[in-house]
């Protein structure tokens, strides 16, 4: 499954980084604490989080993530979409909070064991 | 191979830039075909160095050596320095301020795990002078 795939099926709104929808997810991570994203969170994963700031990049850039989804309505700053565009990072935003973005993550495939 | 060695500056308190120097390294890495495992380890371990330099340190210097059997990060700042080292390497002990806990540092989670991370690393810290943090990454099994 691919960032755009996702983002078809869950109604999510791309914002920034649309360079890199077509990249496959391999997996899942949900985390606010970066230190905890960066020590758990598996490559090529959809990181669910709700922080905005422009530091994600660089998070998503050093684990090898696929895509962002920011979850509960939280909205990203300027700069955040700025530095996902040119890194080609995909940043969606969903009004469901994170547990239940997850659910339907995992009811679809993503992160589950084949 | 002679060893090669490259530097970059840290800012303190720069968000903006922070995280650079370690993508930069991490970019150097897959260019010389390093290990993808090694480099996924020196990605963390570059990262929260230079976090720590950023929230907790002072202007700095992100320094990665490469040998032929091992690559060094030495990640250098002249900041308020480390009072007690035994102290900051306990899990989940953090001075970080509620704006940066917002933010999602301060988690106290940084020095355990670079620790985990390297093959060996050191911590040197004159009060008041600076903090030094060395970590060595072994590329071959001898
Ligand atoms: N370069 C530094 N200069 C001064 N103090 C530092 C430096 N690096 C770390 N420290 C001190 O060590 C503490 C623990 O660092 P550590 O990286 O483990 O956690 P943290 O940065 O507080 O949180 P986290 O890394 O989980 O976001 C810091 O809160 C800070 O007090
Ligand atoms: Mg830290």
């Amino acid at each position: 499954m691919k960032a755009s795939d996702l983002a078809k099926e869950f109604k999510l709104t791309v914002v920034a980084g649309k360079d890199g929808l077509e990249r496959e997810i391999s997996g899942g991570h949900c985390g606010d604490l970066l230190s905890e994203v960066m020590a758990n969170a598996p490559i090529g994963c959809v990181w669910l989080t709700i922080q905005i700031h422009q530091n994600i990049v660089a998070v998503a850039l050093l684990k090898e993530m696929a895509a962002i989804i920011l979850t509960g309505g939280n909205v990203p700053d300027a700069e955040t979409c700025a530095k996902a565009d040119e890194e080609g990072i995909p940043i969606m935003l969903s009004s469901l909070r994170s547990y239940e973005i997850a659910g339907r993550l995992y009811n679809v495939g993503v992160g589950r064991e084949r | 191979m002679p060893s090669f060695k490259k530097c970059f500056n840290i800012r303190s308190r720069d968000f903006i830039h922070a995280g650079e120097a370690s993508i930069a390294v991490q970019q150097l890495l897959k260019q010389m075909h390093v290990d993808s495992n090694l480099i996924r380890r020196i990605a963390i371990c570059g990262y929260e160095g230079e976090m720590n330099v950023v929230m907790h340190g002072g202007d700095g210097l992100f320094c990665v050596e490469i040998d032929k059997n091992k690559i060094v990060l030495n990640i250098s700042d002249d900041g308020q320095g480390i009072k007690d080292i035994a102290k900051v390497m306990e899990k989940g002990f953090s001075t970080a301020t509620d704006e940066y806990r917002e933010m999602g540092f301060g988690a106290g989670m940084g020095l355990p795990n670079m620790e985990k991370n390297a093959d060996n690393m050191i911590i040197e810290s004159e009060n008041e002078n600076g903090t030094t943090v060395q970590m060595t990454f072994f590329t071959k099994s001898a």
